[in-house]
């Protein structure tokens, strides 16, 4: 197991750069969508709910992780269409400019 | 466990962290940034697909309604939110990121308590870092929530004792969790511990004014990432780990850029008193602009004219206008302006809205082109040439006494040089020192002009009077 541990805070601590080197940089116009489009990916919670709530019977466990896998869910689906709808507005913009 | 998982789903997992790095990648950028968006959510929906599939993953009911439920109210929201609540809504969506990966915490948890062996010490760590982050991000969030929706008041809320009661919860969760490392499946320890992880994140927020929000909501939203790391963490699943580690890497530099806007460390933020909307009534605030209390006043007609003959105008919109709901108002007064010639942009502060880049966006919502819209540091040096600077609305990032009185509680911020500007026209409810408590200098200016109104109501006449010049 510590060795699980291990091997995931390398993935971790290499996601973490690439994710700051791929965001910094970022005009202030786009703050906003960039965050909540991150803010979806955040969703991804939405995975390990799926994990331990789909093993067949019912439980504690499965039913909690119902619960997170719908919040989760709203999570993900809000955040990309409110980035969607966001981006929409200064795709416009540039046709136009 | 991972070794036992289809190869194919690892290699779906793979595909997704690379559209999730790429779509980041393009979300920064305003040509590509809708393309991002949309193979962000490709990505979610191949790592969702694969996740299905996975062996362990054997019922499906429980699973399709937590989906349904989801998807509808997640559509609804995004579908039916206003642009100028769009920081309640990321903080309310961090929240509910931030449930999952503690729900996701707990059930593991409880999915030990059934089967014969305790959780190993490793386990028991990550269960409990993920219940401690993901509910403080939940509980936090929701705070920030609520005081942006202005159902809790925007200042900072004390009471007496509370660091005590900190560092008392504090000490109560070290030991818990010390505890727990010995008695892994003690129930009511665990849940103790939910609670303090529960109170802590509202602890963490209430004490954090209003101004201070676009940091507050910066913070959560790398918070809802780490958490759904850790989550990653406790299932042994790397792709909740690289995309939890992804936002929280994205949370962390928009924090940075928003606590170098305010000139405050973000432990000023977090711990600091000062934090009042902005500003923070102090006596020495209100001291310092002491000096001439003689305001100009101006009519419409006048300041339509000004506008009308000006070479160059720059609007300066702050949070009253998208209150007001006036930023449709003033891009028709722009477009206006651009028919008799003259030369419209747009000064955007940083912290402009409630949370970083909003006011970009409720302008974008306005159909204003975004080459007119300009940061802080590249519309500073052109005041110098600019005919008119038009304030709507915004207060505390135009004001000078920021550059040279040390006695200002904004002493240091950044702030639009609006005041090198030949004239300045305020456009301004009335005198009273608003929203912040602090007195702003620049209203007393000889060169600037205050337009009283509501910013609704007077962009909307300038808009007429321009015509008819």
């Amino acid at each position: 197991m510590a060795e699980g541990l291990i091997a995931g805070l390398v993935v971790f601590t290499l996601a973490s750069f690439v994710g700051f080197e791929v965001i910094n940089k970022v005009p202030p116009t786009l703050h906003t969508p960039l965050m909540s489009g991150s803010n979806a990916i955040s969703g991804i919670a939405v995975l390990g709910a799926i994990l331990i709530s789909g093993k067949g019977n019912v439980t504690v466990t499965s039913i909690l992780g119902t619960i997170a896998i719908a919040l989760a869910t709203i999570n993900v689906v809000a955040g990309f269409l409110v980035t969607d709808r966001m981006l929409q507005m200064f795709k416009k913009k540039e046709v136009k400019a | 466990m991972s070794d036992f998982l289809p190869s194919s789903i690892q290699l779906g997992y793979l595909v997704a962290a690379s559209l999730f790095i790429v779509g980041l990648k393009q979300l920064g950028s305003p040509a590509t940034a809708r393309q991002g968006n949309v193979l962000a959510a490709i990505g979610m929906f191949i790592a969702i697909a694969g996740t299905l599939l996975e062996k362990q993953v054997v019922s499906y009911e429980l699973i399709t309604v937590g989906i349904i439920i989801g998807s509808i109210l997640g559509t609804i929201m995004a579908k039916t939110v206003a642009m100028t609540d769009m920081p309640q809504m990321v903080g309310l969506l961090n929240g509910f990121g931030g449930a999952a990966s503690a729900l996701v915490a707990v059930g593991e948890f409880w999915r030990y308590l059934s089967i014969p062996q305790s959780p190993t010490p490793d386990a028991t760590i990550t269960i409990l870092l993920g219940v401690l982050i993901g509910g403080i991000t939940f509980t936090g969030s929701l705070v920030a929530f609520a005081k942006l929706q202005e159902l809790l008041p925007g200042a900072p809320i004390s009471f007496p004792l509370q660091q005590p009661f900190n560092a008392l919860l504090a000490i109560a969760l070290l030991v818990g969790s010390g505890y727990m490392l010995f008695h892994p499946e003690d129930v009511p320890v665990f849940l103790a511990l939910v609670a303090i992880s529960n109170i802590l994140g509202i602890m963490f927020v209430l004490p954090i004014g209003g101004g201070d929000m676009p940091v507050v909501v910066s913070l959560l939203n790398s918070y809802s990432g780490i958490a759904a790391s850790v989550a990653g963490f406790i299932l042994m699943n790397n792709m909740l780990i690289i995309a939890g580690a992804l936002v929280g890497a994205s949370g962390i530099i928009l924090t940075q850029i928003m606590c170098k806007a305010m000139n405050r460390s973000i432990s000023s933020v977090l711990f600091g008193a000062f934090g009042g909307g902005g500003g923070g009534v102090t006596a020495a605030g209100v001291a310092g602009g002491a000096i001439d209390k003689t305001v100009h006043s101006i009519n419409i007609e006048e300041s339509a004219m000004m506008l009308g003959y000006a070479r160059s105008v720059v609007i300066i919109p702050g949070y009253g206008m998208a209150v007001a709901q006036a930023q449709h108002a003033v891009r028709e007064l722009a477009d206006g302006l651009e028919k008799m010639g003259v030369d419209v942009k747009y000064a955007i502060h940083p912290v402009a809205g409630r949370m970083p880049g909003h006011m970009n966006v409720l302008l974008a919502e306005a159909n204003v082109p975004y080459p007119q819209l300009y940061d802080m540091d590249d519309i500073n040096p052109q005041f110098d040439e600019t005919d008119v600077a038009l304030v709507i609305g915004a207060n505390d990032v135009v004001n000078p006494a920021a550059r040279h009185d040390k006695a200002s509680p904004i002493y240091g911020m950044p702030i639009l040089d609006v005041d090198k500007a030949k004239h300045t026209i305020v456009i301004k409810r009335g005198m009273s020192a608003g929203f912040s408590g602090v007195d702003n200098e620049l209203f007393y200016k000889d060169k600037t002009m205050m337009l009283f109104g509501s910013a609704k109501d007077v962009v909307a006449k300038l808009v007429a009077e321009v015509k008819q010049l």
